[in-house]
């Protein structure tokens, strides 16, 4: 009997290669302790949610996903080791993590081993790098700040803005993509704020504003400097347009700026509450399973499974290097790959440009105005 | 000059808040002769404190209550026993350590139920006022004028009251006020729970505008400690008058010269009262044993 075990459990590891290339191996490596436990967990929960959507459906050439999750601590030392892990594993492609400045560290060791890696990082420096493995789930502030410039000088007709931002990687990198954007539109920039991050008084920094004398503000800055800044713009006065990017009409902001936050306008990329079918049905699909309200995060991990699906159908096999130069020539309606959830196409750098919304803060709620179109086309 | 009033009135408000945390450093010191670096961090536990209560359905008035009672407890007596007294006698030095590493130990103990700011009902009417040209709002004044009160209420304890002055007594002279039959003890556990009080109050007045984050004591505590230096360690007024002097300072300077250095205005102060007047603009000059 004994023997018989040994000949099955040799037997076993013979054959275990041979299932291994059965499936296909995914590994998460997100943020679920520390700083980023949100972000992390909900682009998990969307990733995994996909993962068990297109097994049931047959997987992906007929081959089933197999995934793993492991967690960085929001420590960027601990993604690096953790990639490489995953990549003495052989898996077929990396999901996270989430933050940029994990991505821009682990993200050497996927390039190395010529593995996808797809991430929810927005800092715009993450694709300049000339990674070719590398690929967004969300856009980039490169493509969000012309994309809301094009708002502030065609449909709001602002030619004078004032901005505030936060003195921070962050804040910095969002400067400069808006002031390019705006570079050679009528808008001129008269007020150019700094801000620190956690700053309380921003008594100053509105002051300014005001004397600039500008017909709208911009204001990019993290969560709570942006309910700070709000409010201190309610004190004073202020009645003219407040425009930011995604941060400025956010739930979170929108909780802390009480009233103050009501008429604010901001671009978001992404949005469980888009009014679209397939974003209505995922979140619905992603409640059921995970009894939560999945944020922005959620629908990246979730629609970057699907992108990596479109990839290797496209290719018609396994291989790592074709798929990644499939994934950069990439173009995916909603109407063929339902899961893709919006119609979305990735340029040479692993950037991605498709629709996005711009909301604004009614009664204390987040409420879409207006669907924007891609910035590669044309009005 | 509407903007100068304007930045000048929003400097006093956010000033005010300094000072009260201000008041705590100068308050220990004068009546234990202790600093305590997790000032800021005793701001912040009560006003998580307040938001634990009123999670529970409790109304503000009885969670504020049921705060100052915790407060005393662990902010006065636990703080008192547990960290204080076995160090006192070691010196100075062993209490500052031991509270910057307390104020690290707050800090990333409250971080672990979430690194998220949260919003916190504030004391006074979401009402604007507009005097010639300078708006100004209730919670503005309030604070001011609380702030004012609770330091001045403070100081008259001290002076005028025998539990006040014995309270001094022993700061200034442990071995003549135990001779002359003041329960030490008691009168150094009295300046901690008033310490916790304060505490308390500030918690109050101050998470409306810095929202309830793990973090939110530590530049409270770093400008509360440069506004009790420059006013005075040793005047619970002077305390009031940094205060005032770093928030007016910080505002008048974002605005007219950078906002980049807005933050370096409470230090550069700090460094010019230090170097010409080191006991403070109000501050008496002080004489220890060695």
């Amino acid at each position: 009997m004994k023997k018989l075990i040994l000949a099955l459990a040799l037997g076993a590891l013979v054959i275990t290669p041979a299932v291994a290339q059965q499936t296909i191996k995914i590994a998460n490596i997100v943020e679920l302790s520390g700083p980023g436990t949100t972000s992390g967990t909900n682009f998990k929960d969307g990733v995994m949610l996909a993962i068990k959507e297109i097994n049931a459906a047959g997987g992906i050439l007929g081959k089933q996903i197999e995934s793993t999750t492991n967690d960085t601590q929001s420590n960027p030392g601990v993604a690096k080791g953790l990639t490489q892990k995953a990549i003495d594993q052989e898996v077929f492609a990396v999901f996270g993590p989430v933050f940029s400045g994990s991505i821009m560290v682990s993200m050497a060791e996927t390039r190395r081993a010529e593995v996808p890696n797809f991430t929810g990082g927005e800092a715009a420096s993450i694709t300049q790098q000339g990674n070719p493995y590398v690929f967004r789930t969300s856009f980039t502030q490169a493509t969000a700040m012309p994309k809301i410039a094009r708002y502030i000088t065609d449909q709001a007709k602002v030619k004078t803005l004032a901005l505030i931002y936060v003195n921070n990687d962050f804040g910095k990198g969002g400067r400069e993509m808006l002031m390019k954007a705006l570079d050679k539109s009528p808008t001129k920039i008269v007020a150019d704020i700094s801000t620190d991050s956690g700053q309380v008084d921003f008594s100053a920094a509105v002051l300014k504003a005001k004397q600039s004398n500008a017909d709208a503000l911009f204001v990019y800055t993290n969560e709570e400097e942006s309910a700070r800044a709000l409010r201190e713009l309610r004190k004073q006065g202020w009645t003219k347009p407040v425009i930011g990017e995604t941060v400025l009409t956010s739930q979170k902001v929108i909780e802390l700026a009480g009233d103050a936050a009501n008429g604010a306008v901001a671009h978001v990329g992404l949005t469980i509450d888009a009014p679209l079918p397939a974003i209505r049905a995922f979140r619905a699909k992603f409640e059921k399973e995970y009894k939560y309200i999945c944020d922005h995060n959620g629908l990246k991990g979730y629609s970057g499974v699907y992108a990596l699906k479109a990839a290797i159908e496209k290719v018609g096999k396994l291989d790592r290097k074709a798929v990644a130069k499939a994934m950069h020539t990439l173009k995916v309606k909603a109407a063929d790959q339902p899961g893709i959830l919006m119609d979305v196409e990735f340029d040479a750098n692993g950037d991605l440009d498709r629709d996005s919304f711009l909301t604004e803060v009614k009664n204390g709620k987040q409420v879409i105005t207006a669907t924007l179109p891609p910035l590669g086309k044309k009005k | 000059m509407a903007d100068f009033f304007q930045l000048l009135f929003s400097g006093l408000a956010t000033g005010s808040i300094y000072a009260l945390a201000a008041l705590g450093f100068t308050l220990l010191w004068q009546a234990s002769g202790t600093i305590n670096f997790a000032q800021g961090e005793f701001v912040m536990l009560p006003a998580f404190a307040m938001l634990a209560f009123a999670s529970f359905g409790m109304p503000m008035p009885l969670s504020f209550f049921l705060t100052i009672v915790l407060a005393i407890a662990v902010l006065g007596w636990a703080f008192k026993r547990g960290i204080v007294d076995p160090l006192f006698r070691y010196g100075m030095m062993q209490i500052v350590v031991a509270t910057i590493g307390l104020s690290i130990a707050m800090r990333n103990g409250v971080r672990l139920t979430g690194a998220e700011a949260h919003p916190f009902p504030s004391l006074f009417a979401d009402r604007i006022y507009n005097i010639a040209g300078v708006t100004v709002t209730q919670s503005d004044i309030g604070t001011l004028v609380l702030a004012m009160l609770l330091v001045i209420g403070t100081q008259a304890f001290l002076a005028r009251t025998i539990t006040g002055r014995a309270m001094q007594a022993v700061a200034q002279n442990t071995e003549s006020a135990s001779v002359l039959g003041i329960n030490v003890p008691r009168m150094i556990f009295y300046t901690f729970a008033i310490n916790a009080i304060l505490a308390c109050a500030a918690a109050l007045l101050v998470t409306p505008v810095y929202l309830a984050k793990f973090d939110m004591g530590e530049s409270l505590g770093t400008k509360a400690f440069f506004a009790a230096v420059i006013g005075g360690f040793n005047n619970s007024r002077g305390a009031l008058l940094g205060g005032l002097i770093v928030g007016v300072g910080e505002n008048l300077a974002a605005a007219y010269v950078s906002a980049a250095y807005k933050d370096a205005v409470a230090l550069a102060l700090f460094m010019v009262v230090i170097l010409f007047k080191p006991q403070g603009l109000l501050g008496r000059k002080e004489e220890r044993k060695v």
